[in-house]
């Protein structure tokens, strides 16, 4: 009786429990609303339904999510991920657009290779200010974040480039093995950046110098390096975020593609449970958070919840999932219940380690 | 060392200042002088101040003025507020000190511009404003709004489809796609399109949702409208764009667009015009942002000092398959 119930607490207490709730109750009301929405059926040799609708459009949002959680986890932020998408997506397009053949895989790959390239410029941009010049952070990354719209339109001249190429265009609708491409990319993104931070020393690493940079470097830590290599992982996770989005719709939009993408991947790493003061970073959680954030875009699209009203209802339904998941939140609300067993001290949770 | 830079700041903030009431002083003379003729040389003075350069409608806008207004051998100073407004209303300021013959621009926010508008009369400057109003209750501040009218656009979409149904018996479902929230295009183009199509009891519609005036957003909403409505035979969307991502979404549903499912776009840009022209758009109805050549005409009456009506609407028109066939080879944007 006392273990299942401290088995129950330590389930309950586990900080992705509540944003797995979350998602679960979108997908039931969602379902409920209409029944049809969890059905699955093939289509064109692939599958097709709400559910992989979902798993592709937070396809980008997972990989931007990551960078930034690592980004995060070292106590800064990166508000220029949405510009670095338009960007990298931008000039791929444009490159393939000048081809005289743009289903080429050759000159596709030179696209995707030069999107990835002016990202990694781009990153190393942002971690030099941030870590050579000492700039603040979300000074920083600000500076690209509004550059760097106006740099996607004078590569786009201002116009949308509409481009023809059904490789390119795999990148954001593709399928592989009836799954969406583009979440397959994102998974070996997550696991390559998985393996990199939790099966070597580089995670711990980059939670030490989020706890304290100076008391990391006098132990021998190059906190500057660290830091300078979350922006440049960052900026290259967000180039490639570009090709799916820009993929999705065969076309450039120096304005629009990637806006805002900043903020909900800042929301998805949030939800996730990792400490915006930096110091300790959950992967999985983020995967879950942007998981949780498209379902919510995609159920008020399904339920046709009116545009005005669609604002205050992912935010209700975001506070809400950040409250419960807060202990301190939880530990106030348990406690006026007198027979509730002893809620985990809100001490006790911050150091808890978060596998990947 | 620090009071001497100080001095000297101060020195030179007098100079400046002194300077620039010397200045307006030397232009009310000038102004009072001439009497409102034109400038020396004969040659009208176009002063422009553009919104930005946010979209490809808005280069050519921007385009259009330029080159009608070389046409029409007027002189234009052209400003780019790079969306703020206070960048408009220096520029406005500086057109004013320049004395040009007329003041034109898109204003940034449609309220704010009360005091710079009067400062433009009293220096007797007419205003035109193009493409987008203000919300200044003095209507006497400035000549006239030359724009399009966006209640005409849902309006003319929606007359459109009424007589394409028109032998239709059974229910027509139709999905709209809205431009961004509270914006006065989606506002205007919903309100037309609902009006016009009031009447008819068949026509309805089932669903109705924000694409932001994006690809994506048209694509991302139109999927979900297909899974939860099995039957869809009308798609309005406030524009081009919305609708081309919507094909996407539509075409891998497995349905054909412009056939199992028609669809109503507004804009007329170019690739909308292909997509029409391929026969995936059904209908469109034009926003121009070819307002250059009306502008100079108004610029030529006004500096003559011809009354002129307080709202002109953009010559525009509406296109079909054929007629987007026809127009597709000379379409600037």
């Amino acid at each position: 009786m006392s273990t299942s119930k401290a088995r129950w607490a330590a389930v309950t207490g586990h900080s992705l429990f509540w944003p797995v709730v979350a998602l679960i109750a979108l997908l039931v009301a969602n379902t409920i609303y209409r029944p049809g929405f969890l059905s699955v059926e093939m289509k064109d040799g692939h599958l097709y339904g709400s559910l992989i609708d979902i798993l592709r459009l937070a396809a980008p949002l997972i990989l931007v999510g990551l960078g930034m959680t690592l980004v995060i986890a070292t106590g800064g932020i990166d508000l220029s991920v949405g510009s670095v998408c338009a960007i990298s997506g931008a000039i791929a397009c444009l490159h393939i657009s000048q081809q005289p053949d743009q289903n080429a895989l050759g000159g596709v790959l030179v696209a995707l290779a030069l999107g990835v390239g002016l990202s990694l410029v781009l990153g190393v941009w942002n971690g030099a200010l941030v870590s050579i010049i000492g700039i603040q952070p979300i000074i920083a990354t600000l500076i690209l974040m509004v550059a760097g719209r106006g740099l996607a339109q004078l590569i786009t001249e201002g116009q949308i480039i509409t481009i023809n190429s059904e490789p390119y265009k795999a990148v954001g609708v593709g399928y592989l093995l009836t799954l969406p491409l583009a979440i397959f990319i994102a998974a070996g993104v997550a696991l390559v950046v998985a393996a990199v931070t939790r099966r070597t020393a580089l995670g711990m690493i980059i939670e030490s110098v989020g706890g304290n940079a100076e008391a990391s470097r006098l132990a021998g830590i190059r906190s500057g390096r660290i830091t300078f290599l979350v922006y440049v992982i960052s900026a290259v996770c967000a180039g490639i975020a570009g090709f799916m989005i820009t993929a999705n719709v065969s076309s450039a939009d120096g304005n629009a593609a990637g806006l805002w993408i900043e903020l909900d991947a800042i929301l998805a790493v949030v939800i996730g449970g990792t400490s915006l003061a930096g110091g300790r970073f959950s992967l999985g959680g983020t995967i879950l958070g942007a998981l949780l954030i498209q379902t919510l875009t995609t159920t008020v699209y399904a339920m046709n919840i009116s545009p005005q009203t669609s604002l205050l209802f992912k935010a209700v339904v975001v506070i809400a999932v950040c409250l419960i998941q807060a202990p301190a939140f939880r530990a106030r609300f348990a406690r006026r219940r007198p027979a509730a067993p002893a809620a985990p001290t809100a001490a006790d949770q911050p150091k808890e380690q978060v596998p990947a | 060392m620090l009071t001497m830079g100080k001095a000297i700041t101060r020195r030179r903030a007098v100079a400046v200042l002194t300077a620039t009431l010397l200045a307006t002083g030397l232009a009310a003379c000038g102004n009072s002088d001439t009497g409102g003729t034109p400038a020396d040389d004969g040659k009208l003075t176009l002063g422009f101040s553009q919104v930005g350069a946010e979209s490809g409608w808005r280069t050519a806008n921007t385009n259009s003025i330029k080159e009608s207004a070389t046409a029409a051998g007027i002189e234009l100073k052209f400003d780019d507020a790079q969306g703020k407004q206070e960048n408009q209303i220096t520029a406005i300021r500086n057109y004013i000190q320049q004395k040009v013959d007329v003041i034109a621009f898109s204003p940034v926010v449609e309220s704010g511009w009360d005091t710079v508008l009067k400062e433009a009369k009293d220096a007797g400057i007419p205003v035109i404003l193009t493409d987008r109003s203000v919300d200044s209750a003095d209507k006497s501040l400035y000549k006239t709004f030359i724009g399009s009218d966006f209640v005409k656009e849902g309006k003319l979409s929606g007359e459109w489809l009424v007589n394409e149904m028109k032998s239709a018996t059974g229910a027509v479902n139709i999905v709209e796609l809205q431009g961004t929230t509270g914006s006065a295009p989606a506002n205007d183009r919903k309100k037309g399109f609902a009006d016009a199509i009031a009447a008819n009891p068949n026509l309805k519609v089932i669903a109705s949702q924000t694409g932001d005036f994006t690809r994506a957003g048209g694509k991302a909403v139109m999927e979900q409208f297909l899974k939860a409505n099995p039957k869809i035979d009308v798609l309005f969307a406030h524009n081009d764009d919305m609708g081309l991502g919507a094909l996407e979404a539509i075409t891998a549903a497995g349905k054909v667009p412009g056939k199992d499912i028609k669809i109503i776009t507004i804009d007329a840009v170019k690739d909308g015009m292909q997509a029409l022209a391929d026969g995936k758009f059904n209908f469109i109805a034009e926003c121009s942002p070819l307002l250059g050549p009306q502008l100079m005409d108004l610029v030529k009456k006004v500096s003559k000092g011809e009354t002129i009506p307080q709202r002109i609407e953009t010559e525009e028109g509406t296109f079909t398959p054929e007629q987007a066939k026809a127009a597709l080879p000379n379409r600037k944007y």
